[in-house]
């Protein structure tokens, strides 16, 4: 009967990041399309793009070969399964233990990987352009993710997510410069990852400084609603690592009763919201930058993880 | 029984090299011979295995001496754990290559060159790991060189393989002379050359501190530790593709055995910053491996480059577990030489599979570089599938088994902070960023590699029309693609099967795995941190699968072929598509221009001029300039002092020789 | 999270603040924003003094900071701005050398000076802390003068500089005041004449790439 318990508290776990990444889109073109003063589409609009681009017919190139047509779904599959094992509304869900946070940095790199060999399969120019420079960003920002994930782990003795936010809502923390300089470099990490201003441009096309949209160009109908239900549970699982970690209050422990659970997803969602927003409204202050001043960018997330883990050696005893 | 019965597999190995020397041009001898060799290898590997599964119940090392080699002194050997691991990995390895050459040995056109020495260099490798005192270790070891030696210089016609056959002999050379040094340290300049009597009489701290430094120097000449590494990429690409991969996935392992049998076994206890300094070699190794590797465009050179980052990842996990052990922290010392050991066992796997596929590329195209291959995951699916499942591991990605060993080595480095020393503290996470910098720039160079050999369209007409290579070679590539999921998904047997190895090298070893819930892989508690890469796959499987028929069921399932998109301008010359280099633009932009001095030179003639226009790219390895033609200046400069001695007359010579003489006594008499 | 030693935690912030908007600085290549970061920096140097004054109760300590928050954290950044404006400097800096291998050798900065500084953990965590936050202050801001081309960065290098000798202060106790009103006169002094001094190098190079100055001399064809 537990069992039972636990496998449905994960399998809704996976349902409500599935259902909530397109909301997270939703709310930012909102925002953003608010603080510039126009009234942008609903924040519903990304589902109803979603389904339009899974019910139109598949247009594929005459010589993609078998990778391109299962890629979708491998990347898919990795980020879904990455985001359900971030802690969202309850700590130590039945396969948290299965993957700590090192894997979930593995498992985006795999959705990366097989995106990356996509983006070359047909053969064409802008497939190239964003796939080097896809693996050129994420060879700067994966490290800088690593260092960060270092910090944060050697604060709370573990690399498991559910055990980091419990010790981050629970022990006696106090207030640590490293915890800021994590906090700045996941959040710079977050944008450079999942494309957003100022390092790539999620709105547009035919520009020659995009680089997450140049990669999928050749991708249509359902393979395309695949890709971009992947990139927007990439960026819910994002914020959520970020919530979880630096925001931890109200996340639902251990064992908790159902209503503590129901709070739990109130709380996330509100959290989520927020964070969302706060995204929104960086983006619309800073301008994109050039493709090789992202070095520059990431460059520094790196230093600051790196710093944040030799300042922890000062802080007061780990 | 089993140590005689894996040396008379070792003799007839010998001896089939014996035979086969006279014959070697009929066109039956490649496949007895290959033949022959799969059956002796698979025969070890099980030897191997068994012997590991009794060493773990508890069963004692068998010894054996043998009146060979010197009079009166004999030849020991011995299968001790890490001697019976080593016999797995390469085993594993070496019988998956014969398994390919047995299909793709009769493209060879110069079998007279390779058939006699395989064998010949199977059975040094085999021998290096079993020996069990230094005259036994030295000799192996030179067989194990000259025999690749001649490998490497078997299609000797084209002179880059002449020039990759002098410096590897020039290398191998220095590596023989350093462990003869580390051995004559060892062993009391020859007093006792059993390594039990050298277990038995640890050496003083300074005698340990000097036999390290040439052991280093030593095994890392022929392992491709930077930089001592020139050698590596320019030899391995020129032997035959499964020899090739032997070069680069198990031979560099041995010379890992040698340094892991000298610094954990022999030297006695460790000091700290012996392992700060090969963590920091490891790290170096490590990054510009991959660096150099990224600048390639010849599949094979490519591979050979990712061997160097692969022994750097070696090395870390070496010089942690050394500096943990130092310290006395057991488990540490444990978790690290378990990633180590681990990667070792990956790296074989993989590079074998990687050269193996690369082999196949050159078999069907006759081509290695990249910028003249594509496309031909349409004429060859399955060796584009090995390749593909190849490079996912060597980049470290989840569920595969590099993975396991990277999250291995992390798990141990993040609890380096318990260590006391303050540089280790700062250094090792360090190290660990060059780790992730490592992995990830794998993935952006093997995405480069597969994306222009397999993908896209093809640039030549000979990639246009390959096909498969013969059944039994991709069967060989399949055996090793399976092996890098089971170690992948299931863990926990490699380091079950690991734990006597560390116990009986630094006194502790990981939880047991078997045991755990799930098959999970724990480092060190539970809480702290586990992986579970079964059910990590088949999670990925069943959201794949799920999702697949989700949107296959509820929407729509149509698919129509047309042309490329491109965003309205497809161009139909394969040439405009992206290149290797082309690739590697924005990262040798960023790492390479400071550190190789990458420069891009463009020559575009003036509007109305017919003139192509040229890029010239200009890639330097700053270890030739500082380090190698500083030594190769000096050499030549001291032969032309010593070859104008030579026109001396014989009065001269005569009085050289009575002034030696004197200095000698001289010094005899000052010395006591 | 606020627990019993929430005074050492508040100190390592503000302190761990400054070395972070250093490393800001050796970052940042446009001028004004480089100014503002100055600026930031002043006011966590400010905030650490006034800290300390509240911890030990000593009000010397209290006028260090207003002085601090006034002059460093105000008037000068003012300053600066007026002059970049008024001068029309160009407003991005050429760095001498890259800005990844200038930070990384930043990080380097910071491990040895905790290193360097280890014997004071004896004396207390706090000391060591502060002593060694204060020597990475200090050679951050001497690696952004020597990276730098143009003057007024350098100025800027200058000044954190000053910051983090100030800083060092809070780990001694009683530095006397004097000398920081003497620093802090100095530095308002010295302000004046680098105004002077950039006002005849722009009139005469039309620049504050001291670049140009070399070529003057002719050191560099």
């Amino acid at each position: 009967m537990a069992m039972i318990q636990s496998l449905l508290a994960q399998g809704f776990q996976m349902m409500l990041v599935l259902a909530v990444a397109p909301l997270v889109i939703g709310i930012i073109r909102k925002v953003k399309a608010r603080l510039s003063r126009r009234i942008g589409p609903s924040i519903f609009q990304p589902y109803r793009d979603l389904i339009r681009l899974a019910r139109k017919d598949t247009v594929v190139a005459h010589n993609a070969s078998w990778l391109f047509l299962v890629a979708p779904y491998i990347v898919f599959a990795a980020i879904w399964v990455a985001a359900a094992l971030v802690p969202t509304y309850a700590l130590g869900l039945i396969f948290s233990w299965s993957a700590d946070i090192i894997v979930i940095v593995g498992l985006l790199a795999l959705a990366r990987f097989f995106l990356a060999l996509a983006g070359l399969d047909v053969g064409t120019a802008f497939g190239g352009i964003g796939t080097s420079r896809e693996m050129m960003i994420s060879s700067l920002a994966e490290p800088a993710m690593l260092m960060i994930v270092f910090t944060l782990s050697l604060l709370a003795q573990s690399t498991q997510l559910s055990s980091i936010a419990h010790y981050m809502m629970t022990a006696d923390v106090g207030l640590r410069v490293s915890c800021g300089l994590a906090l700045l470099g996941l959040v710079m990490v977050t944008i450079a990852e999942n494309g957003r201003v100022p390092v790539d441009n999620p709105a547009t096309h035919l520009e020659l400084t995009m680089v997450h949209e140049a990669m999928i160009l050749e991708y249509s109908g359902r393979h395309l609603a695949l890709i971009e239900l992947a990139a927007a549970l990439k960026l819910t699982l994002y914020l959520s690592m970020l919530t979880c970690v630096f925001l931890p209050w109200g996340i639902a422990l251990n064992g908790a009763k159902l209503p503590v659970l129901g709070l739990g997803v109130l709380i996330y969602l509100i959290k989520i919201t927020v964070a969302s927003a706060v995204l929104a409204a960086f983006e619309v202050t800073v301008a994109k930058m050039r493709v090789f001043r992202v070095v520059d960018f990431l460059n520094f997330a790196l230093m600051l993880g790196l710093l944040a883990t030799l300042l922890l050696f000062v802080s007061r005893s780990i | 029984m089993d140590l005689p019965f894996a040396l008379c597999l070792v003799s007839l190995l010998i001896g089939a090299a014996a035979l086969v020397a006279p014959v070697a041009g009929r066109s039956w001898a490649s496949v007895a011979l290959y033949g022959l060799c799969l059956g002796v290898s698979s025969l070890l590997l099980v030897i191997g295995l068994w012997s590991l599964v009794a060493m773990g119940g508890g069963a004692e090392a068998p010894l054996l001496w043998l009146p060979l080699g010197i009079p009166g002194q004999g030849v020991h050997f011995r299968l001790d754990g890490l001697s019976a691991f080593f016999l797995i990995v390469i085993n594993l390895a070496a019988s998956a290559a014969s398994l390919f050459a047995i299909g793709s040995g009769r493209h060879e056109h110069a079998p007279h060159r390779v058939l006699p020495f395989y064998p010949v260099f199977l059975a040094g490798m085999n021998l290096v790991v079993l020996a069990n005192d230094v005259y036994g270790f030295l000799f192996s070891w030179e067989v194990m060189s000259v025999a690749s030696w001649f490998l490497v210089i078997a299609h000797h016609r084209q002179p880059e393989n002449r020039r990759a056959g002098y410096v590897y002999l020039i290398m191998a050379a220095l590596s023989t002379q350093m462990l003869l040094v580390t051995f004559g340290l060892l062993s009391g300049f020859g007093a006792h050359l059993d390594f039990d009597a050298i277990r038995a009489t640890p050496p003083s701290l300074d005698i340990a501190r000097l036999a390290l430094l040439a052991v280093v120097i030593g095994t890392g000449a022929k392992a491709g530790l930077v930089p001592l590494h020139v050698w590596l990429p320019l030899a391995h690409p020129a032997a035959p593709s499964h020899v090739s991969g032997l070069m680069s996935g198990i031979m560099t392992k041995v010379a890992i055995y040698g340094l892991v049998r000298v610094t954990f076994d022999l030297l006695g206890p460790p000091e700290w910053t012996w392992g700060a300094g090969i963590l920091l070699l490891g790290g170096t190794t490590a990054v510009t491996g991959v660096l150099y590797a990224l600048m390639q465009h010849d599949l094979k050179r490519l591979l050979a480059y990712h061997t160097v980052e692969n022994i750097g990842i070696i090395a870390i996990g070496l010089g942690l577990a050394l500096a943990f052990r130092a310290n006395g922290f057991q488990m540490g010392a444990a978790l690290a030489l378990t990633a180590a050991l681990f990667h070792v066992l990956n790296h074989s796997l993989f590079k074998t599979l990687l050269f193996l596929s690369a082999g196949a590329v050159l078999t069907a195209t006759g081509e290695r570089d990249l910028d003249r291959l594509g496309g031909l995951i349409r004429g060859m699916p399955i060796t584009a599938f090995c390749f593909l499942v190849g490079s996912a591991a060597i980049s470290a990605l989840p569920p595969l088994n590099g993975f396991v060993s990277e999250w291995l080595a992390l798990q141990a480095i993040l609890i380096s902070p318990e260590l006391p020393q303050w540089i280790l503290k700062f250094l090792v996470p360090m190290v660990g960023a060059g780790l992730a910098l490592s992995a990830a720039l794998a993935a952006a160079c093997f995405v480069k590699a597969f994306g222009a050999a397999f993908l896209g369209r093809a640039r030549t007409a000979a990639a246009e029309r390959a096909v498969e290579v013969e059944r039994s070679s991709l069967a060989a590539m399949l055996i090793l693609v399976a092996a890098c999921v089971l170690a992948g998904v299931l863990p926990g047997l490699v380091v079950d099967a690991l734990a006597p190895v560390t116990t009986l090298l630094v006194g502790s070893h990981l939880p047991n795995q078997i045991t755990q819930p799930w098959l999970t892989l724990v480092a060190t508690t539970p809480e702290r941190s586990s992986y579970n890469g079964l059910i990590l796959m088949v999670f990925i499987a069943l959201s794949a699968s799920l999702s697949a028929f989700g949107v296959h069921r509820l929407a729509s399932r149509r698919r129509r072929r047309a042309g490329a998109w491109d965003c309205g301008y497809p161009e139909t010359s394969p040439a405009t598509q992206y290149t290797a280099a082309s690739f590697a633009q924005p990262i040798r932009r960023v790492f390479a221009s400071v550190l190789f001095s990458a420069r891009e030179k463009i020559d575009m003639p003036a509007p109305g001029d017919s003139r192509a226009a040229r890029l010239t790219l200009t890639i330097r390895d700053p270890v030739w300039a500082l380090l190698y033609r500083p030594v190769a200046v000096a050499v030549t400069t001291a032969a032309e002092i010593i070859s104008s001695a030579l026109s001396l007359s014989i009065r001269q010579h005569l009085g050289l020789v009575y002034g030696t003489l004197i200095l000698l006594l001289v010094v005899l008499a000052l010395w006591q | 999270m606020l627990g019993q030693s929430f005074p050492f935690d508040m100190a390592h912030m503000l302190a761990g603040g400054m070395v972070t908007v250093s490393f800001m600085l050796l970052f940042q290549d446009r001028l004004i924003a480089l100014i503002w970061f100055l600026a930031l920096h002043a006011l966590a140097l400010a905030l650490a003094l006034a800290w300390q004054a509240h911890r030990q109760a000593a009000d010397d300590l209290y006028v260090a900071a207003a002085l601090a928050l006034v002059v460093k954290a105000i008037l000068i950044p003012m300053g600066l701005r007026w002059l970049v404006r008024h001068l029309q400097i160009e407003r991005t800096v050429e760095a001498v050398v890259g800005v990844g291998m200038a930070m990384l050798f930043g990080i380097g900065l910071v491990a040895l000076s905790v290193m360097v500084m280890l014997p004071a953990a004896t004396h207390s965590p706090l000391m060591w802390e502060d002593l060694s936050f204060a020597l990475a202050v200090v050679m951050l801001g001497l690696l952004i003068m020597i990276t730098r081309r143009n003057a007024m960065a350098q100025i800027i290098g200058l000044l954190s500089v000053d910051n983090g000798v100030t800083l060092a202060v809070v780990g001694i106790r009683g530095m006397p005041l004097v000398i920081d009103l003497g620093v802090a006169c100095l530095l308002v002094a010295a302000m004046v004449v680098f105004a002077i001094y950039f006002k005849h190098i722009h009139q005469r190079f039309d620049s504050v790439d001291v670049h140009v100055l070399d070529r003057f001399r002719g050191e560099e064809s």
